[in-house]
């Protein structure tokens, strides 16, 4: 999900030596962190993956694509960090039929190679694992389908990955993406709930669920793909939250939309916003 | 150095060309894959059996209704109210002929009894045998009954478990029951929905495991509305299992918390067999929003709660059948599970028991037995008798209005923190929308290591009811596995298994003496050449269901049995030399 190639400054807070020392790191490292401490903490916590196959395959062919395909386009083999991130995110947010194996492998290929392909400017336009799982849900619904609840339903597991998160993301320059979505997705849902006639609690419910966690540290604030300037990515964090309520009112009307829509609302806001905002930020 | 010899770098345009070739491809292929194995595995162009929807001509004409609950819990009713048909076989009147029993789950319905006159018809006795009216206010309704010979005196008696008080009647005379639940001291308030028999100390006496799903609050009466699970995976928070030993004086004693088998895990299932060969009956829990457990059974003192490779999956299970599912000596489990497409694939469990070797279950399902929608009551039986069991899997949860789906709604609150949906009010209101509705039952044929693949539509089962219990039983004694299925607000089935006259079988019925007169527990392993097999006398398994107690083993071409040896629930081995095939075998237990 997110990738980062560029160290970014910490501002140099002086408030604590670890956190200089912490803002001294190359946040990739730190993103790579935190997605090896949901997954170890899923499956240490709840036996999320079910099986060690999916892992070892998704890394592999991330990793191995990345290599492959960066060597051809660039001429040299770049950093692998990425894939890993990749690897690991498809990990946590795939879920196949029956423990089919291919979605691993197609995921992992078409992340890895969206990059590659879908460019405008020398910049690649989706987040590589939004692309995956947003063009495999719309594939093959019928063989996959996103994580919705296996992470326990747990405010303890909740909050550690929240900390880790914020404070992650604050380091790494993108707390104002992740909370410009968060509070969007809030007022919106009691929007929409009011709108509706509905309780407000089942409409924001989601938003304490594990596909949110991975989606507001991961996917909408990955450096390559969100715009430049922090009013613009806010402004694009407020309108993926304004696409997914549309799509979320859609599927409470019971419009006939394809079942991706309706399973991954926040997935598919942001393959259809995030890729025009960046294209047209490149064109500015 | 030679430079201009090497070929010329393609520009960055087509190098983006080139890799967008098999990036296509891969997304072509993804809705390729999405449409199914590229190879077909349908091989299935004789299954080598038929099941007819035979019902009416039975005569049977069962209808189960659903329940209604507090207001409090009104938006969620068909969620909660989701559960109560079922079907057990017995023979209460002693004839040789396996009868049926349905219950129903609204306040004045009744349950059904379903005498089988031996002419492929029954007649409905419940009300003149006193098994009818259970479904009160202030008592409870229905959601299952097992049936087992509790005192030995030749007359199979039955426990009707409910979400209210449970109900134990006393076989009078083959004909009448005595309601004995006070005077067993079994009047206990459980929301249950499943129960089993098993003599869990080899004394001779069948003792009661039942299931609890809610906590033992009054659905009709409650105060508060936050009575739901905490956890879609993880929950912990439901009813208290419970264990009943039977004194032998009509009474039964809980042993729960002595045996430490109390589990609060939202369970749906059990079903009990000697699963790693001590010689001592074990239990195998289905759990809905957690992972299934086994109790190892520490020489009938105590249980030992074992992991055995069961929680690497936290899904929702619905039932567990027990079956031999590869020929290879052992009872496996098949734990049914949710799938639908887009949102969720649980997919179904086939545990492969290593528990003599690895000490663990091996889950080895995959491709269409993992997938049966959401998957209900399961059953083994070997349909064609061919030697190798058949998966029989009902499904489907709730058929309303076809256009509108609960999924997105549940979708909202799946993922959300606990405490959310503990509470029923917080749910999105149900309304009239089907949630896994109308799916089609699964016959899955087993092809050994080359997979199972669902021949429903090609024997005939073509049925879109809300599926729940599934009960195996050869009605006419003919050597064919019939189907009897009890379905959700809906008619109850009977398939009638046609199997190609070509294949050989046997049956046995086995009589205990030291053992509980109905052998529950008792395993049959039967050789006949390269085929082996194993089956166990279930005192209740699948889903709010009971097999006939007879066994029934296909045997294919084979026209010999080898030998069959009888694990007695008493530790009596019995073994008996080329048995008549094609044919029932009644065999007592031997008194020393």
């Amino acid at each position: 999900m997110t990738e980062v190639t560029e160290a970014t400054a910490a501002g140099g807070n002086p408030l604590t030596r670890s956190w200089r020392r912490a803002s001294e790191i190359d946040p990739r490292y730190l993103i790579a962190f935190l997605i090896t401490l949901v997954l170890v903490a899923a499956q240490l916590r709840y036996h999320m993956l079910g099986s060690y196959d999916r892992l070892v395959l998704a890394l592999a062919v991330c990793t191995a694509t990345e290599a492959l395909l960066s060597w051809f386009d660039r001429g040299k083999v770049v950093n692998l960090l990425s894939a890993y991130i990749s690897g690991i995110s498809l990990t946590l947010l795939i879920k196949p039929q029956g423990g089919a194996l291919w979605p691993f492998v197609l995921g992992g290929f078409l992340a890895i190679s969206s990059k590659y392909v879908l460019r405008h400017k020398g910049n690649h336009l989706w987040n590589p694992t939004n692309f995956a799982i947003s063009a495999l849900l719309l594939a093959a619904p019928d063989r996959v389908s996103i994580l919705s609840h296996q992470f326990g339903n747990d405010l303890t597991t909740n909050l550690v990955i929240w900390m880790f998160g914020l404070v992650i993301a604050a380091r790494v320059g993108v707390i104002h993406i992740t909370l410009a979505y968060v509070a969007s997705f809030l007022l919106l849902g009691a929007a929409r709930a009011a709108a509706l006639g509905q309780p407000v609690i089942p409409e924001i419910a989601p938003i304490t669920g594990p596909m949110y966690q991975l989606f507001v540290f991961f996917m909408i604030t990955d450096p390559r793909t969100v715009v430049r300037g922090k009013r613009g990515q806010i402004v694009v964090a407020v309108l993926i939250a304004v696409t997914e309520t549309l799509i979320r009112f859609a599927s409470d009307q019971g419009w006939a939309l394809p079942t991706a829509f309706n399973a991954a609302p926040p997935i598919l806001a942001l393959a259809i916003v995030g890729p025009v905002a960046k294209w047209l930020d490149l064109r500015r | 150095m030679p430079h201009s010899h090497l070929p010329a770098r393609p520009g960055p345009n087509v190098r983006r060309a080139i890799i967008a070739v098999p990036f296509l491809a891969a997304i072509l292929l993804a809705m390729r894959l999405d449409r199914g194995p590229i190879r077909s595995a349908t091989d299935a162009a004789h299954p080598g059996f038929m099941l007819r929807d035979e019902t009416s001509a039975a005569g049977i004409h069962f209808v189960h209704h659903r329940p209604t609950f507090d207001p409090k819990i009104a938006g969620i009713e068909p969620h909660v109210a989701a559960v109560g048909a079922s079907v057990s076989v017995t023979d209460f009147d002693g004839d040789g002929r396996p009868d049926l029993y349905f219950t129903n789950s609204r306040f004045g319905e009744p349950n059904a009894l379903y005498h089988n006159r031996g002419d492929g018809t029954f007649e409905e006795v419940a009300a003149s045998a006193g098994l009818a009216d259970l479904n009160r206010p202030g008592e409870g309704v229905s959601m299952g009954a097992v049936w087992g010979d509790m005192d030995n005196d030749g007359r199979e008696d039955v426990l009707v478990y409910r979400y209210g008080y449970l109900a134990l009647f006393r076989n009078i005379d083959g004909h009448h029951f005595e309601d004995i639940t006070e005077k067993a001291g079994l009047h206990r308030w459980v929301n249950s929905n499943g129960a089993i028999w098993l003599d869990y100390d080899r004394d001779g006496l069948l003792d009661l495991y039942v299931t609890a799903y809610f906590r033992d609050v009054d659905l009709w009466h409650l105060a508060d509305t936050r009575i739901m699970h905490n956890s879609f995976e993880f929950a912990t928070n439901g009813g208290k299992n419970l264990m009943f030993h039977n004194l032998g004086n009509g009474k039964f004693e809980d042993v729960t918390d002595k045996l430490g088998v109390g589990s609060t895990r939202w369970s749906l299932a059990a079903a009990s067999a000697d699963f790693n060969g001590d010689g001592w009956p074990d239990i195998y829990l289905a759990n809905d929003y957690g992972p299934e457990e086994l109790y190892l059974n520490d020489h009938g003192r105590r249980f030992v709660h074992a992991t055995a490779g069961l929680e690497s999956e936290s899904k929702s299970g619905m039932g567990v059948a027990l079956g031999d599912a590869f020929n290879r000596g052992r009872i496996d489990a098949f734990v049914t599970n949710i799938s639908e497409r887009g949102y969720l694939f649980q997919n179904n469990n086939l545990r492969v028991n290593e528990m003599s070797e690895r000490g663990r279950f091996r889950n080895v399902s995959e491709g269409e037995i993992a997938d049966a929608g959401w998957a209900w009551g399961s059953q083994f039986g070997d349909f064609n008798n061919d030697g190798a069991n058949e998966l029989f899997v009902a499904n489907g949860f709730i058929s309303a209005d076809r256009t509108k789906s609960y999924w997105y709604a549940m979708s909202k609150i799946a993922g959300a923190n606990g405490r959310l949906f503990e509470d029923a009010a917080t749910w999105p209101a149900f309304g009239n929308a089907s949630l896994s509705g109308y799916e089609q039952s699964r016959v899955y044929l087993n092809r050994g290591v080359a997979g199972w693949i669902d021949v429903a539509s090609k024997v005939g089962v073509k049925d879109l009811y809300d599926g729940r219990a599934v009960a195996l039983a050869d009605l006419s004694s003919r050597g064919a596995v019939d189907v009897i299925v009890a379905n959700q607000n809906q008619p109850a089935l009977l398939y009638r298994d046609y199997p190609d006259r070509a294949n050989h079988w046997i049956a046995f019925k086995l009589i205990g003496t030291r053992s509980n007169r109905s052998a529950i527990g008792a395993e049959v392993v039967l050789e006949a050449g390269d085929l082996r097999q194993r089956r166990v006398i279930d005192g209740g398994s699948g889903f709010a269901s009971q097999n006939d107690r007879r066994l029934h083993f296909g045997l294919g071409s084979h026209e010999w049995v080898d030998r069959v040896v009888i694990h007695w629930p008493s530790g009596t081995q019995q073994i008996l030399l080329r048995p008549a095939i094609d044919r029932f075998v009644t065999v007592t237990e031997p008194r020393r």
